[in-house]
């Protein structure tokens, strides 16, 4: 189903990696949809927009995984069922579970909990992942560790006061040390963001904060891939945020186009024609 | 004389300074509250101290990430904004999250109960031990004097779960001489012994008592004074011995009652014990005071004055003989 990846083996050329990824991100995506028909209470849509960052971040060794691991911290989280799949390919969960998703006494649920490796904060709550990430992040410089702490966090939760207090304090103090990830899929859970709270230019708004930031393709791996590498080697004191724009329900046309895609439910009937 | 008393919230910095010279795991962080003894605490330790501004959402939040890294933190505020502004962080980033994680946060909410007098309702914390006392795997304490707090600063190091102090902010006299580890764990202490009623009281409310039943004791009826300062997790077993001995119980907490605080705690012990002993709660009932005055003056104005209490506590007696 899987191949595993080696340490050299990401070191090849453009096209290798980019295969590796795209392959990983489209067996992701269906993995994830899967969960969703096995369990339709997870949130489909916003999981399916964040399956390229995952799979970069995971997938193409942008997070350290052994020795000494980075922290991950999915701030929006039950938009993240998309994890699972990577998680159980990668060895820290089994692949039974995907199959139990929600179940009776199941490790996995609809809002992943810290029973889950790499779930080590609690996030069902938006607007909290990052106040932690700046609280791991001030800690490690503290000790001059080099671990580097990734958040991923969606536009939806950018509504929550308490992400501009972490935004501004992230910047304040300089934490070079912390890579955001915002899934902008522009959807939140009854309408599109901006007829909701209209927050563009978001870029302009973290730049003033102190923050050097970067705008990409959410869906093109390689965009990812390169944008993160550099956020994880560049020589900065400023926090980094990767703006990814993203479709919300990416590779459903049902959910891309549904403003209320986040509480939509889809069936194994209108699905054939996408699984195939 | 009242002046050279030192506030529950000094005699904790000074404390907890010190101890910062050995343990270079401590940070400390305030929502931009602060104090004589903190300007002296964060130009010692200018990397371990942390404004983070009046934020206390990122307050509570930043302490559980920093925890989480292994520092013990303590994460100061005004009580009722510490509480009741974060109080989902605290629900989730400390309550919940401790069940995971050792997690050493000290939440440390200054104000208690009426503390900030002037300050009207919304500075004062009537909540505070209710809505603590209701989250799991947080300890609550409540002193009394700033030697009991002296002596928790040493005992929080050690123990890595989350804890919240209800500070009084006022410079109150000593009830205790020395307080070791045992008296923390205990979590009160029998600081008068009566016959005919018991006087179990908080924070604050321990200085009334004391006032009280020897004021009582002037007029021959024998009230014991029984101070609670650690509310959660509170200990059944030894108030429980103690009560037995007594025909009337009275709590005083300035604190909203008859919402889950510490006299429906012991409402509840006593209705176990001996549903027969006569129980009156005192504090504040379901309604918030926008008086202006000393903390005497609005005690008087809720009945909860020295010589109003007296004669509440002295009606009761003579209905029961």
């Amino acid at each position: 189903m899987c191949t595993r990846l080696t340490a050299n083996r990401i070191d090849t050329d453009f096209n290798e990696i980019a295969q590796y990824l795209i392959a990983k991100a489209d067996w992701v995506r269906k993995e994830t949809i899967k969960i969703h028909l096995l369990a339709p209470e997870t949130r489909l849509a916003s999981s399916l927009s964040c399956v390229e960052i995952l799979t970069v971040l995971f997938y193409g060794q942008i997070i350290v995984r052994d020795h000494k691991e980075d922290y991950f911290i999915p701030s929006k989280a039950h938009g993240t069922i998309s994890l699972y799949p990577i998680l159980a390919d990668l060895g820290y969960i089994s692949f039974q579970e995907l199959k139990k998703v929600c179940n009776n006494g199941s490790l996995l649920g609809a809002i992943p909990d810290p029973n889950i490796p790499w779930y080590r904060t609690l996030n069902g709550s938006l607007g909290q992942g990052l106040g932690l990430g700046c609280g791991i992040a001030y800690g490690l410089k503290a000790k001059n560790d080099t671990r580097k702490i990734f958040v991923l966090i969606g536009d939806g939760e950018l509504n929550e006061g308490s992400m501009w207090e972490a935004i501004m304090f992230a910047g304040h103090h300089e934490l070079s040390n912390l890579i955001v990830i915002l899934d902008k899929n522009k959807t939140s859970m009854l309408d599109r963001c901006q007829n909701i709270l209209h927050l563009d230019p978001i870029e302009d708004k973290f730049k003033v904060f102190n923050w050097l930031t970067r705008v990409v393709n959410g869906h093109n791996v390689m965009e990812l891939y390169y944008s993160l590498k550099d956020f994880r080697s560049v020589k900065t004191s400023k926090p980094k945020i990767l703006i990814a724009n993203t479709i919300k329900g990416k590779g459903i046309p049902l959910l891309e186009n549904d403003p209320q895609s986040h509480i939509r439910t889809i069936t194994t009937k209108e699905l054939n024609n996408i699984m195939g | 004389m009242k002046k050279h008393l030192k506030t529950m919230r000094d005699a904790f910095i000074e404390r907890l300074s010190s101890l910062m010279e050995l343990d270079d795991t401590i940070m400390f962080l305030t929502a931009d509250l602060g104090a004589p003894s903190l300007d002296v605490l964060r130009a010692k330790f200018p990397k371990k101290f942390l404004n983070v501004g009046i934020a206390e959402q990122n307050l509570v939040n930043l302490a559980s990430g920093l925890a989480l890294e292994g520092y013990k933190v303590f994460a100061y505020g005004i009580a009722s904004f510490l509480v009741m502004r974060a109080y989902e962080q605290i629900r989730n980033n400390v309550s919940m999250l401790s069940q995971f994680h050792d997690l050493n946060i000290n939440l440390m909410g200054l104000g208690a109960g009426l503390s900030y007098n002037i300050g009207g309702p919304t500075h004062q914390s009537l909540e505070d031990i209710v809505l603590m006392m209701t989250l799991p795997n947080i300890m609550t304490f409540s002193p009394s004097d700033s030697n009991i707090v002296r002596s928790l600063v040493d005992y929080c190091l050690d123990i890595p779960k989350p804890k919240y102090f209800r500070l009084d902010g006022h410079p109150l006299p000593n009830i205790y001489s020395t307080v070791d580890r045992n008296d923390i764990s205990r979590g009160f202490k029998e600081l008068v012994t009566g016959e005919d009623i018991c006087l179990v009281s908080t924070g604050f409310m321990t200085h009334v008592a004391l006032e009280v039943s020897k004021a009582l004791g002037d007029s021959g009826i024998k009230a014991g004074v029984l101070d609670i300062y650690l509310l959660k997790p509170f200990n059944e077993d030894g108030v429980g011995k103690i009560l037995k001995r007594y025909n009337i119980v009275i709590t005083l907490e300035e604190a909203f009652i008859n919402k889950g605080g510490l006299d429906c705690t012991l409402l509840r012990l006593i209705y176990r014990l001996n549903p027969r002993i006569r129980f009156l709660n005192l504090g504040y009932h379901d309604n918030y005071l926008f008086e202006i005055g000393t903390r005497d003056f609005l005690h008087k104005k809720m009945g909860l004055a020295v010589d109003d209490l007296i004669s509440v506590i002295q009606q009761l007696y003579r209905s029961q003989q």
